[in-house]
């Protein structure tokens, strides 16, 4: 059995999905305006990824190949279906904003790599931790991004005010453009420069 | 009118790529030469065609509240929009599979064309995205859904080979170490975005 904190600790940052893998991006750039859908969109994300790699890493021995895709499906959908129905019970306000990236968790790409990668071929307990890892991973990107673009967006952080009003009378202004969908892209293209220029390992070759 | 105003409205202001993200992973994977991402952008617009009016029957039919009057007037009451999730990934991974097969038997060189890509449109999330996004609004009839569906498959054509066409260009760029590949496709397509910001606001 693999190292257990190996698999928890590696996809928050040499495997990241989202920014080494460039899986799961529709969601992670669309929820990230603010920090609060940020964080609900990722524990979401990371409750499925974690429960479907286990429910698929038990069932891996009785499943067809040919019909796994559609099996794996159905676990996903059912699983968001729940979170779905649990958000809308205690996190209404929440789950509006999230509209339908929630049911999109299904099309999420790192939770189908995930079982096809590793679930698949591996002991549901180590799928498990994988599928948190991954969760985590992806959330810890979603919420780097949804920080700056909170703190510049509209000067707050969950919703409270952080920079300080003496900051606006001296004629500071709130970036706009932060909230604006196209700035999420680029954000995420800073995180994976700053990524990849600290491990030069990373880095793709232009010229292939 | 309206539903050519509906059509430019989904091709530009509501694009799938520049203003919801949808459909992102593909987009980034496959753009790497125009032919293909033509390919793929064309296949996605086919299937969205024909599954947002399909889902959109679904939903009229089956799963919104009350729906189910036509069958008995006992039904009425009942309201089934939990099942939505899974009874449209399970029509879209069905029509995929469908479509796969028909376009195999009759058109072969279309198949050999976009072979590869149609299995992974199940996958899709622009697909999903679409249908849901079609759920949400409330259309009147399944023509305004159709429409829809056409309209965001083009926009999302017209995004994938504009990237393309650039990251074939950029090959000969100087780019930053770090930067190069994933990275400069991230801040194009963001830029990409603001200049289809411009179109906000348009009514025909």
């Amino acid at each position: 059995m693999a190292n257990p904190k190996k698999l928890l600790i590696e996809p928050l940052r040499k495997t990241n999905p989202v920014t080494v893998l460039v899986l799961g991006i529709c969601s992670c750039l669309a929820v990230t305006a603010q920090l609060k859908p940020a964080l609900v969109m990722g524990a979401s994300v990371t409750v499925v990824t974690a429960l479907s790699n286990f429910i698929i890493s038990l069932l891996r021995k009785g499943i067809p190949s040919r019909i796994r895709i559609i099996v794996q499906l159905v676990v996903v959908a059912t699983l968001v279906i729940l979170i779905d129905q649990f958000l809308k019970a205690f996190a209404y306000d929440v789950s509006k904003q999230l509209s339908v990236y929630v049911g999109l968790i299904i099309t999420n790409c790192i939770i189908m790599g995930r079982l096809e990668a590793f679930a698949l071929s591996h002991e549901p307990w180590e799928s498990f931790l994988d599928g948190l890892g991954n969760g985590l991973g992806y959330s810890l990107i979603l919420i780097i991004v949804a920080f700056f673009r909170e703190l510049f967006g509209s000067g707050t952080l969950l919703g409270y005010q952080v920079i300080p009003q003496s900051f606006y009378e001296a004629g500071y202004q709130n970036n706009g453009l932060m909230i604006l969908p196209p700035m999420a892209l680029i954000v995420v293209g800073i995180i994976i420069w700053i990524q990849r220029t600290r491990n030069p390992e990373m880095q793709e070759n232009n010229q292939k | 009118m309206e539903l050519f105003n509906l059509f430019i409205k989904s091709v530009f202001v509501d694009n799938m790529i520049f203003a919801y993200f949808l459909g992102m992973c593909s987009y980034l994977a496959v753009s790497k030469t125009v032919k293909t991402s033509a390919g793929l952008g064309l296949a996605v617009t086919f299937v969205l065609v024909v599954t947002v009016p399909i889902n959109y029957l679904v939903n009229k039919y089956l799963l919104a509240p009350g729906a189910l009057a036509w069958m008995s007037p006992k039904l009425a009451s009942l309201d089934l929009s939990f099942l939505t999730y899974i009874l449209f990934i399970a029509i879209i991974a069905a029509i995929v599979q469908i479509l796969e097969m028909i376009i195999e038997t009759f058109t072969p060189s279309l198949y050999s064309a976009l072979g590869i890509f149609l299995p992974l449109i199940a996958v899709n999330c622009a697909i999903l995205g679409c249908s849901l996004f079609m759920q949400e609004r409330g259309f009147g009839n399944v023509g305004e859904a159709a429409v829809f569906g056409l309209g965001s498959g083009l926009g999302w054509l017209l995004a994938i080979v504009g990237i393309a066409a650039i990251r074939e260009k950029l090959r000969y760029s100087k780019i930053p170490k770090g930067l190069q590949g994933v990275g400069i496709s991230f801040i194009i397509t963001g830029l990409m975005g603001i200049a289809f910001m411009a179109f906000m606001g348009i009514k025909l």
